[in-house]
Parts: C-alpha cells; structure tokens; sequence
C-alpha cells in the first residue's frame, strides 16, 4: 500500500530509490489460438517471472484471449532506436522487387 | 441451473433434506460472499496494479460462485440472490469467521487467501461428486477458479515469507493473525453430518489432516512456524460472529436497503 511507503526527504531523485526498487518491467506475449504465433500485447511490472506469468495471466487473458503465455524481461529486449528509423528501414520504400506482387498465386494458397 | 429441489408433491423427508441443502448451500454462498466483499476492498489498493487485478479477478471468482449459490439456496424459499444478500441481517449470516476478517495489510490478506483456497479446493474437489446435481456443478466449476486462487495465495507467501525481513515479518504476523480462526473451518454438526451421510456434503472435519499437511508444507517452505495459538470461539455457522462483520454488511447493503423498491440495477 503506497500509504506505508517512506516518504523521501529532500529533493526528488529522479532515478529508483535505494531500497525502493520498482518491480522490473515485463513484455508479455499471448497466442490467441493453436498455429497462431505469440503476439505483443504490452507489458507489466512483477517481481519475478513466476509472478509475472501469473500477472499476465490475470491483466491480459481475463476474456480468453489466449492459450499460452511468454513473458520476457523487458531489459533483454534489444530494440531499434526511433532515431535511426531511416537508415533502418527508409531504403526498403523503392524496392518493389522484394514484394512477392509479380507472381500469381496459386489457387488454395492461404495465409500469405 | 436445475437442482435436485423435491417436487411439491415430495414427503416431509424430502423437504427437510431440501431444508438441509438450502442451509448448506447458504453457508457456502455467504463464505464466498462475505470473502469477495473483503477482497473487493483491494481495489486501487493493492501494491501494484498488476496485484490489483490479481484481486478483483479472485473476488469475482468468489462473487460468481456466491450468486450461483445464493441463488440455489433461495429458491428453497422463494427468495432471489438479492433478497438473501441484501437484506438479511448479521445474525443470519453462516459464514465463517476467517473471512470476514479484515484485510489488514498485503500479507494478512494473502495469508486469510492461504488458509482458505486450501481448505475451499479440498471442499470442492469433493463436492463436485455431490449427489446434489447443482452442488456438484458449482463445485466442479469452483475447483478450477479456487486452484488459481491457491496458486497466487501459495507463490506470495513464499515470496513474502522467505523474501526480506521485512516481509518475513509481516507474513509471520499475517498467518498469526488468521491462525485462531482455523479450528472453526473443520467443524461439523448435525447438518453437514446428515448431510455428508446421504452423500450431498462434505464434513469439514475430513478435510483437516489433508489441509493441515498442504498448508504445513507451504509454510514451512515459506520458512514461516506453525503458529500454536488457542482457537477463538466460533459460531460464524450459527450466525454468531466477530465484531467486523456488521461493518462490512453495511457498506455492502445500504445501498440496497436505501432503495428497497428500485427494480434494476
């Protein structure tokens, strides 16, 4: 209960208080249904996975999203950063070679 | 939901096992009941928001099964769900003592929430073979939701009881605190032994030496003792309870009661 937490004297860090650790951040992961892969559905705070499996569980299948679970730390999460979107990704707009639209598809050929 | 309720052409045996299942199920309902309205009370307090959820989800667990029961029970009666949860009055509540006590700090409640998903699975697992068809559904129904709920109760008190000494503490207080109230979760009478005799109930008693190694097992983990403190006086099956419950049916009634004739909610 946030009542029972200390009160910092003095000026506010702007990092985690010693002693105060937030729990870590979790990226939780769902599959709607067997063949479906797992999906991004967002993220929680737990203090260990266990619980944070459990977490996920109770904040993102209450309404029967899901069959199964992955929650991974958020920390071991290497992600692109918004700054180099453009060397990234930008050279892939004129390069219309690398879509598969100048074959027909075959009759019968779903999910593609 | 259809039940095993006699028809009306039924002999007095019949209606008085019908009396019997009706009080049985009423005890059941208001345990789950009474627990839900407490734990309803985490909501926006809980430490994290993720634990807040955790909570709601259980104590709308126990609020489905409580309808469900309620609704059983009344129909002995001719009287709704609503007429049996808002408007009696504390002595005619038969829940048991541990759940209405109050939530006290994050511990205290995950040790009330040990102490009774151990003993609500082993009641339901039995009770899903109830020769009472509805009793057995809301039981088999109740095993899967209370399994989870054992689960949560079972990780946060290893977390809390084996974690810092702070938290050791506060889950050491929280189990010494629930502890007095066990002895009144075994108890049998009459009832439930009439009951339990034409295979409709579960006498309590049968459940303690499985609960007593399951939670002993769990607290020992937990590096937590078994406390060894006397028992209060029971009677929550007798309508007789702790000083706690009055409060909480009032913040769960006046609502209700302030507007008798409102027909919808």
């Amino acid at each position: 209960m946030t009542a029972d937490r200390p009160v910092p004297s003095g000026p506010v860090p702007s990092g985690p208080v010693p002693g105060q650790r937030e729990w870590p951040l979790w990226e939780v992961f769902v599959r709607a249904r067997r063949g479906l892969a797992h999906v991004h559905v967002g993220s929680l705070h737990a203090p260990d996975a266990e619980l944070a499996l459990r977490n996920a569980r109770d904040v993102y299948t209450r309404r029967q999203e899901g069959v199964s679970l992955w929650v991974v730390p958020a920390a071991v999460i290497t992600a692109s950063s918004p700054d180099e979107k453009d060397p990234f990704f930008a050279p892939a707009a004129d390069k219309v070679y690398r879509h598969p639209t100048f074959y027909e598809l075959p009759d019968g050929v779903r999910n593609l | 939901m259809t039940g095993t309720r006699p028809a009306t052409a039924a002999g007095d045996v019949a209606r008085d096992v019908a009396g019997d299942v009706a009080a049985y199920a009423l005890r059941l309902g208001d345990d789950a009941l009474v627990l839900a309205q407490r734990l309803a009370g985490w909501v926006s307090r809980a430490p994290e928001l993720e634990e807040d959820v955790a909570l709601a989800n259980i104590a709308l667990d126990l609020l489905g099964q409580a309808r469900t029961l309620l609704t059983y029970a009344g129909s002995f009666h001719g009287l709704s769900e609503d007429d049996l949860a808002y408007f009696r009055d504390e002595r005619d509540f038969v829940n048991l003592h541990l759940v209405e006590l109050p939530n006290g700090d994050f511990a205290v409640t995950i040790a009330r929430q040990l102490l009774f998903s151990a003993y609500q699975l082993l009641l339901h697992e039995r009770l899903a073979g109830s020769a009472d068809e509805t009793l057995a559904g809301v039981a088999a129904k109740a095993v899967k939701e209370v399994a989870y709920h054992r689960d949560h109760a079972v990780r946060w008190a290893l977390r809390l009881g084996d974690g810092t000494a702070e938290s050791h503490a506060r889950m050491r207080t929280g189990v010494e605190r629930c502890w007095p109230y066990v002895g009144e979760l075994f108890e049998s009478d009459p009832l439930v032994r009439r009951l339990a005799a034409a295979g409709v109930a579960v006498d309590p008693a049968e459940l303690c030496p499985q609960w007593t190694a399951f939670v002993g097992g769990v607290l020992a983990e937990a590096t937590l003792a078994v406390p060894d403190l006397p028992a209060r006086i029971t009677g929550g099956r007798r309508g007789v309870h702790t000083e706690h419950l009055g409060y909480l049916l009032a913040e769960l009634q006046h609502l209700r009661r302030s507007h008798p004739e409102a027909a919808t909610w």
